[in-house]
Parts: structure tokens; C-alpha cells; sequence
């Protein structure tokens, strides 16, 4: 009955009724997008910044990202490919051998990070194939060289020319080699164009004199959200020679760097919320005080305040509730509407944004969590709001209520 | 006879730090089941007040009520709510029907903070209905009544619970002298067919000529207190 009696209440003034469900709804709605558009820009981002280079994550002998030399290098045993193989959550994973060399060509000369891949299992990882500007891609069993357009350009080497590398191997010993340019790769920061060169795994194991040794697996995960469950089972597993890192630890100004902007959306949510909560205290204002005879009456005739405030507290989540919720079922093929057909950016922005090999998009995020919070967040606000009419009912005294 | 209401010396006053208002001044009242009777008295006289200390609405500076042996002067509130619910029935001068409830939801609402079954609401609210003629408007919402057949149903709902007794103030004054008379009627009635206690303030002559039993109040006190003839209709 007093659920009855709250939902009638609520359309005893329905145009008071409709507009602050429409306020909560207009909010949820914004809420929702804003975050969703958010989430999904950042992961946009993540995903084309891993995708550069880092992946998702890695392992690494214990230290080596700290002091990233070749003596940190190890052996991928039996043992850690088996557990590649068999912890669930792993798409796919390739191992690098990775250093500095001095790479020249003629008269020029200049610093490089050789990495040693498996070219095929790269394609899952960081889509080098993808990269691929000019030439042919290198096979596992190739003994050529792919290296960024820009140091190419900076040594003046082309397809088809040799380079020759310079630098130092295991325990000392000199890595020399000669190199035949088979490929020229076009990433999208302008730092691995200037200084990244690829050779097949094998290769750069004989030219360091590192042979069966690695410096990174990287993995790419099938679900990304589980990275870090993923990189706790594999920590565990992996043991205490081996350290497992997500691209959160690798890349920390990134992370900072989210944090930033994520402030900034705090901030205008925290203005809508604000907006809403006006709205809904406005409403409560109202209703509890052209309603105190009614009050006062029904608390004489029996019914206890606890019960009153009880009903109040039904009105107003009703209120909430039903705003939140259209707001939410409207929001979300929105939202999956923006991830399927993202905001596009065109003319100079665009161009900015490809440059630095971004997609200039704005994709909407359609994680679950984004709906519930914003619905839980704008309950939340609905409970608390209704404190006023609690308190109101517990310090009614009936015979006063019924004079007004 | 059976005391259903004894106001012991019964007092009430208001401000009685700053400027002290005497509303009820030491009042003894005593009445038995099944009276119909009427407090009169000019406006100010404290009829609403001692009404309201007699439903458990307002509590007594000093003195002592006790309803059907039961003393309800220091009781907790919501024992005292409890206590309102189960043997206090009001009506109001101003209907004060739940405006969102049909006729029959209105009467029903007692019984179910009582916990009757549907099947006992059902019973109870046909029966009520019926006796104030209104068994046609069981789904219709109060803005929907006149003034005489919402008095006639908060006359219903009061009697829902099966009180001890009816207090009503002023219940027919808002009402046309047609629709008192038919509300004077049903309650007179429900007196004598059910032996219900009515206690009723009034300014109304035609209210106070149906009474057995006529109180009057002048500045918090009873100065007289007649049981009358009942005029025939």
C-alpha cells in the first residue's frame, strides 16, 4: 500500500514530477556519454600507444627494466613456454631480443635499438606487418634488416641497401653484422621512426651472441580489461627469476596522464550531479511542505513515522529511480551507436592525430560499469536527498502538521 | 456502564514559559460507552484542544487520561500511535481523506496498517460502505465526492479499525445543512445500532439538538455538562 501511495503521490503534480525526472534523466544521459566517451577515447589511446611497441605486457628477467642490458637477458625454458600456453587469457605472445647498436651506412652513423622478433607473432602483438611503409616483411628465417623511415631517410639507405651494425655483445664480446634493408616501417611516434631496427629473432641472437636468450615476451591478452588478474596469475606462476609488467608500469606518465583528464570529467560530473541534486531537493522542498496536513493526518489515524518516512523515502527514489533509469536505457544505444560510428575528426586535427599515428576518432566506451555507476551514483544522491523528508516525517508532531 | 474515556483533572497549557494560554483548565470528564455526545462551546473555548488530548493527539501539562483502563498520559509516541490506531477513531472538519485513494482504498488504509487479510478489508469496507450509503463510489477518488459523501466516507474510515470510540471536530462544518443532516443521520445510527461512542465539538445547533449528552467549554473549562432529549426525526 505505501508503495501504492508513494507512486500515486508522484503524479499527484505531474508536471513537477516530469521535470525533475527529465532533469535527472537530461543528467544521466550526459553523465553517462561523457564518461563513456571518455573511457572510450582513452582506450582508444591505450590501445594505439601499446600497440606501437610496449604490448600490453611483458616478461623480463628479474631487474631488466631497470637496467635493460643484455646481461638481464634469459632463456624462455620449457617450462615458461608451457605456461604461456596454458594460462587462460593469453592471446598471443613473441618473444624480442632488444639493445643498442651503432648502425651506419657510408659516411653516417647513428645510434638504433636493434630488436630481434618473431615476425609472425608480431602481427598479433603490435601488427608490424601493418607498419610495413615500403619493401617486403621479414620472415623468422630471413637475414635482412626492417628499420623506420626515418632513420633510413637520416642514414640515407633504401631497400636493397646494406647497413651495417656496430655494438656489444654477451659478456663483452662485439656484435658486428651487415645487413640487407629488406623493409622500411612508418610508426606513429616520431621516437621509433628515428631508432627502431627489426631483425628476425635468430639473427640478432647470433649477432649478440645470445643464442636460445631473450629480453621480453610480450603478451597480448584476449581481454584487456583482465590485464591485471592476467599479470598476477602469470607473477605467481612465473616465479621470482621473472618479473611480469602491464603496460600501466612500463608506461607511468601515461597512466598519470589519464588520471589528469580523468579529474577534469570528475569535475563536470560533479556539476551535473549538483544540477540534479537542485532539481530533486526542489521537488522534495515542495512536496513535504504543501503536505504536512495530509502528514499529520495519517500520522494521527496510525501510521507511524517510521512508515511516513518510509513512504517519503519511496517517493523520492521513485523519482530518481525512474529518471535514471529511462536516462540510462536512452543512453546506452547511444552509446553503442558512438562505439560502432565514432566521432570523427577531420581537416587539421585529424591530421595532427594521424600524424603521431592515432586514429582521429572519438569512440564511445560501452563498458557495463559506466551505465551502473552513473545509475548507482544518481541512487546514491536520491538516498541522500531523502533524508530531508525522513527527518521532516520523525519530527512531525501531528496536531501542528493539521493546523497548516 | 462501561467508562470508555476518564480525564482526570486534566490540564493544558501553551507557552507556559513565556505568555501561559489555559486552553484546558482541570477538566474531569468521564464517558461511557456508547454516548453521542457533544462538546460545545465558543471559539477558543478549547474544544479542539481537549479533543486532541483526549485522541492522544497533544499531551496534558498536567492530569490524566485513561481509555478504556488503559493510560495513555505517558506512553511512548509510537505506542501511542498504535494505541490511536487501534481504538481511536477520527473524523476531521476537513475530511482530510488521502487524496490519492479511491473511497474504498481510504477506509481500507486503517485496516491494513492493522494487518488485516483482504479478505477481512474486503468484508469490513463493503459492509462501511454500505452503511453510509456509498457502496456505488467504492472506486471513485475524493476530488471525485461531494463534501457530505468524503465526510461520509472519513466516518467510514474512522470506524475501520473497530475503535472504542469517534472523535470528531467539527464534522459538519463544511458541509451543506442537507449533507449534515445525512452524515447526523449515518452517525446517530451507527450509535444506536452498534452502541458506538461518539465525542464530537461543534457550533452546530442542528448537531447539537441530535446529541444525548451536550459538554460545554468556556476558556479551558466545562462549565456545563446536560444530558439532553433527543429531538425525534
Amino acid at each position: 500500500m505505501l508503495l501504492l501511495l508513494a507512486w500515486r503521490n508522484l503524479w499527484r503534480n505531474k508536471s513537477r514530477s516530469l521535470i525533475t525526472m527529465a532533469s535527472v534523466f537530461c543528467a544521466v544521459v550526459l553523465a553517462v556519454l561523457t564518461a563513456a566517451l571518455q573511457q572510450g577515447v582513452w582506450d582508444n589511446l591505450i590501445k594505439n600507444v601499446v600497440g606501437y611497441y610496449t604490448g600490453y605486457l611483458q616478461i623480463h628477467h628479474e631487474g631488466y627494466w631497470d637496467d635493460q642490458t643484455l646481461e638481464n637477458a634469459f632463456e624462455p625454458t620449457d617450462s615458461l613456454q608451457t605456461l604461456l600456453q596454458t594460462t587462460p587469457g593469453i592471446n598471443t605472445s613473441a618473444a624480442r631480443l632488444e639493445s643498442f647498436v651503432l648502425a651506419s651506412s657510408g659516411e653516417k652513423t647513428r645510434g638504433c635499438i636493434v630488436v630481434g622478433v618473431e615476425p609472425a607473432r608480431e602481427e598479433g602483438i603490435i601488427h608490424l606487418r601493418e607498419k610495413l611503409a615500403k619493401g617486403t616483411y621479414l620472415t623468422q628465417t630471413d637475414d635482412g634488416a626492417m628499420v623506420g623511415e626515418e632513420l633510413a631517410k637520416r642514414l640515407s639507405i633504401g631497400v636493397g641497401d646494406t647497413i651495417v651494425l656496430l655494438g656489444q655483445g654477451m659478456y663483452g664480446s662485439m656484435a658486428a653484422g651487415k645487413f640487407a634493408i629488406r623493409g622500411l616501417l612508418h610508426f606513429g611516434s616520431p621516437e621509433l621512426n628515428e631508432n627502431m631496427l627489426f631483425l628476425s629473432l635468430p639473427n640478432a641472437q647470433t649477432l649478440f651472441d645470445a643464442a636460445g636468450l631473450v629480453t621480453s615476451i610480450v603478451i597480448s591478452p584476449t581481454d584487456t580489461r583482465a590485464l591485471d588478474q592476467l599479470a598476477g596469475t602469470l607473477n605467481n606462476r612465473a616465479g621470482p627469476t621473472h618479473e611480469v609488467m602491464t603496460w600501466k608500469e612500463m608506461m607511468p606518465e601515461m597512466v598519470q596522464s589519464i588520471a589528469a583528464d580523468s579529474a577534469g570529467m570528475y569535475i563536470i560530473l560533479g556539476v551535473l550531479y549538483l544540477v540534479i541534486s537542485f532539481g530533486i531537493f526542489s521537488t522534495l522542498l515542495m512536496m513535504v511542505a504543501e503536505r504536512q496536513r495530509e502528514f499529520g493526518m495519517l500520522v494521527a489515524v496510525g501510521l507511524k513515522k517510521r512508515k511516513l518516512a518510509w513512504m517519503l523515502t519511496i517517493e523520492s527514489l521513485l523519482v530518481t529511480l525512474t529518471g535514471s533509469v529511462i536516462g540510462i536505457l536512452v543512453s546506452i544505444p547511444i552509446a553503442h551507436y558512438l562505439a560502432k560510428n565514432p566521432i570523427r575528426f577531420s581537416g587539421q586535427t585529424a591530421e595532427v592525430y594521424e600524424r603521431f599515428g592515432f586514429e582521429a576518432i572519438f569512440p564511445a566506451s560501452t563498458e557495463t560499469s559506466i551505465f551502473l555507476t552513473q545509475g548507482l551514483i544518481v541512487l546514491v544522491i536520491g538516498l541522500v536527498l531523502s533524508a530531508y523528508p525522513i527527518f521532516s516525517a520523525f519530527k512531525l508532531e501531528a496536531v501542528k502538521a493539521m493546523r497548516k | 456502564m462501561e467508562i470508555v474515556i476518564d480525564a482526570h483533572n486534566v490540564s493544558k497549557v501553551y507557552n507556559p514559559e513565556t505568555i501561559p494560554v489555559h486552553a484546558v483548565n482541570n477538566v474531569h470528564l468521564h464517558v461511557e460507552r456508547g454516548e453521542f455526545t457533544a462538546l460545545v462551546g465558543p471559539s477558543g473555548s478549547g474544544k479542539t484542544t481537549l479533543l486532541n488530548l483526549l485522541g492522544g493527539l497533544d499531551r496534558p501539562n498536567e492530569g490524566k487520561i485513561v481509555i478504556n483502563g488503559t493510560d495513555i498520559t505517558d506512553m511512548k509516541e509510537n505506542q501511542l500511535i498504535d494505541f490511536r490506531l487501534n481504538n481511536i477513531g477520527f473524523v476531521f472538519q476537513s475530511f482530510n481523506l488521502i487524496p490519492v485513494l479511491t473511497a474504498k482504498e481510504n477506509i481500507e488504509f486503517i485496516m491494513l496498517l492493522q494487518g488485516a487479510s483482504k479478505k477481512q478489508r474486503d468484508e469490513r469496507v463493503q459492509t462501511l460502505l454500505k452503511e453510509i450509503g456509498l457502496s456505488d463510489k467504492t472506486n471513485t477518488m475524493p476530488s471525485q465526492l461531494s463534501g457530505g459523501q468524503q465526510q461520509r466516507v472519513a466516518v467510514a474510515r474512522a470506524l475501520a479499525s473497530k475503535p472504542q470510540f469517534i472523535l470528531a471536530d467539527e464534522p459538519t462544518a463544511n458541509l451543506d445543512s442537507k449533507s449534515a443532516s445525512d452524515l447526523l443521520d449515518i452517525m446517530a445510527k451507527l450509535n444506536k445500532e452498534e452502541n458506538m461512542t461518539f465525542i464530537f465539538s461543534t457550533h452546530d445547533s442542528r448537531v447539537i439538538e441530535r446529541a444525548r449528552r451536550v459538554v460545554t467549554l468556556v476558556d479551558g473549562r466545562i462549565t456545563s455538562d446536560t444530558a439532553t432529549f433527543q429531538i425525534s426525526h
